[in-house]
């Protein structure tokens, strides 16, 4: 491998951010590329601060570089200006460890966590100087891509090579294995490589399967050979206490979003709010031990010097240990009162509260609550159940507790929504504001509206998008509905951008044309709203024949062909039908981790169980059990020990 | 929570090699995890946010390498150990930033941001002769206004920069030239790059290598150091 430096510095004293490309992160490997080590070029398609505190991308850095076999490097999307330095001087994408140009790698491994990122996945292979399509490239590292997005890859399946899909711990080091020995033969051609690569579970090789339309719909995805599976099924690591990672979490020079330590509590989450992808393909409840925990947090701050720390999961206040790990940071006498905590994803009620009281005892800035839909009617639907008194009562006690502003997270465009439940926003808001008045003379509370996008795998998957113009519409409804109210504050996320992620949310193979349409338009960083630009998307349908409102707004029936057949986060389809029957009957589903299992599919059908240290809810959180919080340690318990699998088609109940 | 007033020690660093292109605000927070992981003593602000009481001094350009950056840290620690201790600290420190040397200020010693008047510069010139950026210079110094346009609070204003030259020479470095500046900080500073467009010569790497407080016709360093890295590696240190 040859250091592109010497070339690359000279751009960096004309860009902004230079040190965005400078690499030298405490924690940051010095790689010994040698013959015989697979090299992974570990990618993230967006800007480095946005990219660098991926905690996937961290986790696999570290597996890969503790092999024998392998070395990872990283690099991130470059800014725009310093794509133009780039491709005015010839110098291609490289990596940050030993500025090697990346066509020199073996393997270049996308994270994909945002479906507006993937122009940035096109713009980093083109940039890296190999031809976008899979189907053009005979030679030269292979491309591969995980994260949560990759649960729907069919939009990028022209470009990418293979998908990962589930945790990505055990599989990468399976995949070097099979790169290693194609290598090694030295014989082999690249469709040889992508069907051994096919053979690895959670491994799926788009050009191995066949989209089939007819009268341009989607009728089926089917394998072309006998050799790879007819359904991918994705990959779950069952313990999370035997992957203690990132060990050496990754600190940056330059300040980036999310700029702490990083402790994961626990992976999965079984809420079942039913709008969340997250939720649903992350399957089932793994709890990191709160010893594990804890040493990671001692250990970590130590390391790091970092005076934040983040417990991360899908819903942290609901790990068992929380109390205990909270309360260690705050009362170390190593940490003196320096070190924050900071919960991502908080329940909605008081014992979140307390806790939050808790972490910032002098910092008490801002709390923020999901209650997600404006009326009790419209939060059974999505399933999150919460009631008005719980987060009245969890916003009067964070007001009382000293507490000046508080954020709400809304989604609009829900199935079955009405403008009551619309308007029904701005009077939960409203009222917290008055809440806030009995205590404060100056309060704020800040409603955060997005639109709602639905994504594969989840109960919503069938519902027909809203349109942009009514999704502008309800947004209008709130602003006049708030206007005048001084104490509360409407944002709203950009309808035009998430009618953009959802021609590629639930889009199929057809739609990778879109993607590369508007990346040779010049459509890179869609995620950022200076670059972002609804017409080119619009224009790219057209031009591929297809239509917002056939990809984006339609309802799917249920017998209809899914994009996403072919490929299973463990969640039987007869599962996820039954519940968005349920949502439109307004029942909501209690949280199987405290009640009987329902059988979603995704601890049967792989032999898994949840692995939580508590049999109890944790003290007062009714969200998404609807349980009378009284009645918390005595909710009916029931733990898989071991059943046989699910019969294919079995569905919920049917045990 | 201590009522002495907290010992002050004055750091002398470098910005070397690739860690240059970070930000002043970025060194502040290596600085700031540097202390933490080292459980440096420092003392701590009071009130709703406390905040390590470091004092930086005149911001680096962002891409200029630098020998002469320093900072002020107050600790309740003993001073002589505390200046011994952060003497060590450069292992704790990204590549490029290293401690040349550290001591404990003298009570009444003002801060850096007030007292230093004027830092000296190195500044590659590629592609231009000396002969050349000697009359660019004698040009420059010359004049008796030198009137200058950059952007101050989002607003262009023009100012006269002559009175912020206080020495510039040239000399022969390989195939092109090295110039050698002494700027005044006030009332502004000039970063390398205005005075590339005062002088009207097109500038390349720069090293800041000296600070003075200059007062009552004399002039000192903030902080002397022996172990300042030499001519030939500053440039690429990494």
């Amino acid at each position: 491998m040859t250091s592109l430096w010497p070339r690359i510095e000279p751009l960096l004293a004309r860009v902004t951010k230079p040190a965005r490309y400078i690499g030298g992160e405490l924690g940051a490997r010095h790689p010994d590329h040698a013959a015989g080590k697979v090299a992974w070029l570990l990618l993230y398609p967006d800007a480095y601060e946005i990219g660098l505190p991926n905690q996937g991308l961290q986790i696999l850095y570290e597996i890969l570089n503790e092999r024998d076999d392998a070395v990872a490097e990283r690099a991130y999307a470059p800014w725009t200006d310093m794509e133009a330095e780039m491709r005015a001087a010839g110098v291609p994408l490289f990596s940050l460890e030993t500025s090697a140009a990346a066509s020199e790698f073996d393997v270049l491994a996308f994270n994909l966590s945002a479906e507006l990122t993937y122009t940035n996945v096109l713009n980093l292979i083109d940039l890296a100087g190999l031809p976008v399509r899979s189907s053009d490239r005979g030679a030269g590292p292979v491309v591969v891509a995980g994260g949560h997005c990759a649960f729907n890859p069919e939009p990028l399946a022209d470009f990418v090579d293979a998908f990962v899909l589930g945790d990505g711990e055990e599989v990468v080091g399976e995949l070097t294995e099979v790169i290693a020995t194609h290598a090694a033969g030295g014989t082999g051609s690249r469709a040889d490589l992508l069907i051994a690569m096919a053979a690895v579970p959670g491994v799926y090789v788009p050009s191995c399967y066949e989209p089939r339309y007819d009268a341009g719909r989607l009728v089926a995805t089917e394998p072309r050979f006998a050799e790879v599976p007819p359904v991918v099924d994705k990959r779950t690591v069952a313990d999370l206490a035997e992957w203690p990672y990132p060990k050496q979490q990754l600190v940056p020079l330059v300040e980036v979003v999310h700029d702490r330590l990083n402790v994961e509590v626990f992976r999965g989450c079984t809420r079942g709010c039913r709008f969340c992808q997250a939720g649903m393909i992350t399957r089932p409840v793994r709890e990191r031990p709160l010893e594990q925990v804890n040493r990671m947090v001692r250990d970590g701050l130590a390391r790091t010097g970092y005076d934040e720390v983040a417990l991360t999961s899908l819903s942290s206040a609901d790990f068992s240990g929380i109390g205990e790990a909270v309360t260690q940071v705050v009362h170390d006498p190593q940490c003196s009162g320096q070190v924050s905590v900071s919960l991502p994803s908080l329940r909605v009620d008081a014992f979140t509260v307390g806790l939050a009281a808790e972490i910032q005892k002098v910092r008490r800035t801002g709390l923020t609550f999901a209650p997600e839909g404006g009326t009790w009617r419209m939060r059974q639907v999505i399933n999150k159940l919460i009631r008005e008194e719980d987060l009245f009562s969890a916003v009067d006690a964070a007001f009382s507790q000293g507490w000046r502003r508080v954020k709400l997270y809304f989604l609009i465009g829900l199935p079955t929504e009405t403008d009551d439940d619309v308007l029904g926003i701005a009077a939960l808001a409203s009222r917290c504001v008055e809440i806030g008045r009995g205590y404060h003379r100056n309060v704020t509370v800040t409603a955060s509206v997005g639109g709602f996008v639905p994504k594969p795998h989840t109960p919503f998957q069938w519902f027909g998008q809203n349109t942009v113009t009514e999704l502008r519409r309800k947004v209008g409804l709130l602003r006049d509905a708030t206007r005048g109210n001084r104490g509360l504050n409407l944002r709203w996320h950009d309808p035009a951008a998430t009618t953009a992620e959802g021609i590629v949310s639930r889009g199929d193979r057809r739609v990778g044309a879109v993607v590369e349409h508007v990346w040779r338009h010049g459509g890179t960083f869609q995620e950022w709203s200076e670059h972002f630009d609804l017409d080119l998307w619009t224009a790219g349908l057209e031009a591929a024949g297809l239509t917002l409102e056939d990809t984006v707004y339609r309802h799917r029936s249920q017998d209809e062909a899914l994009p996403w057949d072919h490929l299973s986060a463990g969640l039987h389809k007869d599962f996820l039908w039954q519940d968005f029957e349920d949502a439109l009957g307004e029942h909501g589903l209690e949280d199987c981790r405290w009640t009987p299992c329902y059988d979603c599919g995704a601890c049967t059908g792989y032999g898994l169980e949840h692995v939580v240290a508590s049999a109890v809810p944790p003290a007062g959180g009714s969200q998404g059990t609807g349980q009378d919080l009284a009645d918390g340690g005595r909710v009916p318990v029931r733990f898989l020990t071991s059943r046989a699998p699910a019969l294919a088609g079995s569905g919920r109940g049917a045990s | 929570m201590s009522v002495l007033p907290p010992v002050r020690i004055r750091v002398r660093f470098s910005k070397l090699g690739r860690v240059r292109f970070t930000s002043h605000r970025d060194v502040a927070r290596m600085w700031e995890r540097a202390l933490r992981r080292a459980r440096f003593p420092v003392r701590y602000t009071e009130g709703f946010t406390p905040r390590p009481q470091l004092s930086f001094g005149l911001a680096l350009p962002t891409g200029c390498a630098s020998v002469a950056e320093y900072l002020d840290v107050a600790t309740d620690a003993d001073g002589v150990d505390a200046a011994a201790e952060l003497s060590r600290l450069s292992p704790l420190l990204p590549d490029g930033v290293d401690v040349l040397a550290a001591a404990v200020v003298p009570t009444g010693t003002g801060s850096l941001q007030e007292d230093v008047t004027s830092c000296e510069w190195e500044i590659e010139v590629p592609g231009t002769s000396p002969g050349r950026l000697e009359a660019a210079i004698r040009q420059a110094l010359d004049a008796s206004v030198l009137p200058l346009e950059r952007e101050r609070k989002g607003h262009v204003v023009t100012d006269d920069v002559r009175p912020s030259l206080l020495a510039l020479t040239a000399r022969r470095a390989g195939q092109g030239a090295r110039l050698h500046a002494e700027l005044a900080t006030r009332p502004r500073g000039l970063p390398p790059s205005e005075l590339a467009r005062a002088i009207g010569v097109e500038l390349g790497p720069a090293r800041r290598t000296c600070q003075w407080i200059e007062r009552d016709g004399s002039r000192w360093e903030p902080l002397v150091s022996t172990g300042i890295p030499d001519d030939t590696t500053w440039e690429r240190a990494s």
